[in-house]
């Protein structure tokens, strides 16, 4: 299990980068479309208060893989003598 | 009962009952606005704004929801520096006035935009004040429960979210019966925001009768209490490493869980699905009121199998069960489709004539109410610009106000039921989960953090997220659950993986 928790610390680590990347290109894919007319609505400001909510966040889901791969979460404290 | 503290005076059932009774006020106060978004959004901006107007109505929701994780770490440090019970009282204060003052901001017609950027402020008031709420009232019960019984206890305060919204709802439909839906939409909407400062006064009443928690109170006699919450919190890294599990393993999917059987389910029902106003609110009333005592029944349970695995099972069930369910919803209202073999009768068309928003040409409306067969009936409006410049317009049809028949309203109802079954499932143990998780002298400000991030951010912006998704061309009306889905999904994943079944004893070190 603690292997699992291990890799997966990796998978954690790439997700934070991708999660904000895809965001940003629908971002762009979608305000150019308002901008065009082709979509409905202009969703510009909408857009820029999700990124930046999301950045913070993602960068803690960074840093969440980076405790799972350094081995962090193999043991869980049992009390707060050991936090 | 008696919590085992020997230095408490209260009985376990009145701390719970002052506790829930003013988070319950509070989660009214800030469901209100969601439930009235449709008319606050015809209320905050230009009647010509159409959907923009309730998106931007959303963003307004969503910013209360986004700025709880900061009234989290605010109240959360004066909560472990000055004691649980001020600061929650403190909070109590704000939501009643910032709820109470929404009530007298003038529409978008009076003062423009000062409307909707005042009612932004005091959203945001709000939110800050919900932050700092849930928290303390959490860890309050929590530090009186007896060992082996946290879970059970903990879970009368997870019941006032969703009675909360209950009331909410109960309000709204009680002030819109009572008042008409055109009396209602132009002032009466108002009434719920202003009833609130009534409640908040008996809340703030009850709350000044009650003791600090024992344990911070022991805490203070021997000089515990930190003197830095937020630096012990997150810059201490076996503390924060605990934030970051209890927000990716459990609080970031039980928000979304939560928020799209309460939230996104009525205004699925209601937006996408056009049915009726009152049906779309009776239906989640009766939903939620079958469904609320499963909190307790999970939050005991928990304390006897432990609380992760009854949390992630909810937030699988949710993840395998949400497309099937909301693709029911679509096809039990799609009427236009139904109309064509079963119309029983269509009624004498109805014609009101109005100014277009740009002030020159006029509309006129043409409504008949169909009735189909299986019972359902649901009203067809076909509008026509009537311009002073002649020119050739297609009439605008649109689908409104569509009443289920007798067997499809029981399903929708068991349908969204269900929903609320997973939000008890993944909200009713967590408050112990999170307690458990951190020491006291940061449990107020470190379990409040991952609570209102997964609560306030993933959850709070399903409704918003999701409509966005929708609204996006090419998009399905079913494509705004990805969010939940996914967020849920990854949330079970790691929880599965990182999270300990094990429950805590103790929470007094």
């Amino acid at each position: 299990m603690n292997a699992l928790k291990k890799l997966l610390g990796i998978v954690w680590m790439l997700l934070g980068p991708v999660i904000i990347i895809f965001l940003f290109m629908q971002a762009m894919d979608k305000i150019a479309a308002a901008a065009e007319g082709i979509a409905r609505t202009n969703t510009t400001l909408q857009w820029f208060i999700i990124i930046l909510i999301f950045i913070p966040i993602c960068a803690g889901l960074v840093i969440f893989g980076y405790y799972a791969w350094k081995g962090e979460y193999d043991h869980l404290p049992e009390s707060s003598s050991e936090l | 009962m008696r919590s085992d503290n020997p230095n408490v005076t209260q009985s376990i059932t009145q701390v719970i009952a002052a506790s829930s009774l003013g988070t319950l006020i509070e989660w009214y106060d800030f469901y209100i606005f969601g439930s009235l978004a449709v008319i606050i959004g015809q209320q905050l901006f230009p009647s010509d704004a159409g959907a923009s107007a309730l998106i931007n109505t959303l963003a307004i929701f969503a910013a209360g929801f986004i700025v709880r994780p900061f009234g989290a770490l605010v109240f959360g440090r004066l909560g472990d520096l000055i004691g649980r019970k001020y600061t929650f009282l403190l909070t109590l204060v704000l939501m009643g006035g910032s709820t109470f003052l929404i009530g007298l901001i003038p529409s978008y017609s009076s003062i423009g935009y000062a409307a909707p950027i005042l009612v932004l402020i005091l959203r945001l008031v709000q939110g800050l004040a919900l932050g700092g709420e849930y928290g303390g009232a959490a860890t309050y019960v929590a530090e009186h429960a007896p060992v082996g019984r946290r879970g059970f206890f903990t879970s009368w305060i997870q019941t006032t979210a969703t009675l909360g919204l209950f009331l909410s709802l109960g309000v709204i439909v009680l002030t819109k019966n009572l008042l008409g839906a055109k009396a209602f939409a132009d002032w009466g909407w108002r009434i719920p925001f202003l009833v609130s400062i009534l409640l908040v006064g008996v809340s703030i009443y009850i709350r000044m009768k009650m003791h600090e928690s024992p344990v911070f109170t022991k805490l203070k006699a021997e000089g515990k209490v930190s003197s830095n919450p937020l630096k012990e919190s997150f810059q201490k890294k076996a503390n924060f490493k605990m934030v970051l599990l209890a927000l990716f393993g459990a609080t970031m999917g039980q928000g979304v869980v939560w928020y799209t059987g309460q939230f996104y389910a009525q205004s699925f029902l209601e937006n996408t699905c056009k049915l009726d106003f009152n049906e779309s609110r009776y239906i989640l009333l009766w939903a939620i009121f079958f469904a609320t005592p499963f909190f307790v029944l999970f939050g005991s349970w928990s304390d006897k199998v432990g609380r992760k695995w009854i949390m992630l099972t909810g937030m699988l069930l949710g993840v395998i069960c949400y497309r099937p369910i909301y693709q029911y919803f679509i096809d039990a209202t799609n009427v236009r489709e139904m109309e064509k073999t079963s119309l029983a009768s269509t009624s004498a068309p109805v014609e009101e004539r109005s100014l277009a928003p740009n002030g020159t040409d006029s509309l006129m409306t043409t409504t008949v109410t169909k009735t189909l067969t299986n019972g359902m009936t649901f009203k067809e409006a076909q509008t026509v610009t009537l311009s002073a410049e002649p020119e050739v317009v297609t009439p605008e049809s649109t689908i409104k106000d569509v009443t289920l028949s007798g067997s499809a309203y029981v399903i929708v109802i068991l349908l969204v039921f269900f929903q609320v079954l997973l939000v008890t499932m993944v909200y009713g143990p967590i408050a112990a989960f999170l307690v458990e998780l951190f020491p006291t002298q940061i449990r107020y400000t470190s379990m409040s953090l991952p609570y209102h991030i997964g609560n306030g951010v993933f959850g709070g912006l399903v409704p918003f997220i999701a409509t966005l998704v929708a609204s996006f061309s090419g998009s399905t009306p079913l494509s705004g659950l990805w969010y939940p889905i996914g967020i849920a999904a990854l949330s079970f994943v790691i929880g599965a993986v990182y999270i300990d079944n094990r429950v805590d004893n103790s929470v007094m070190d």
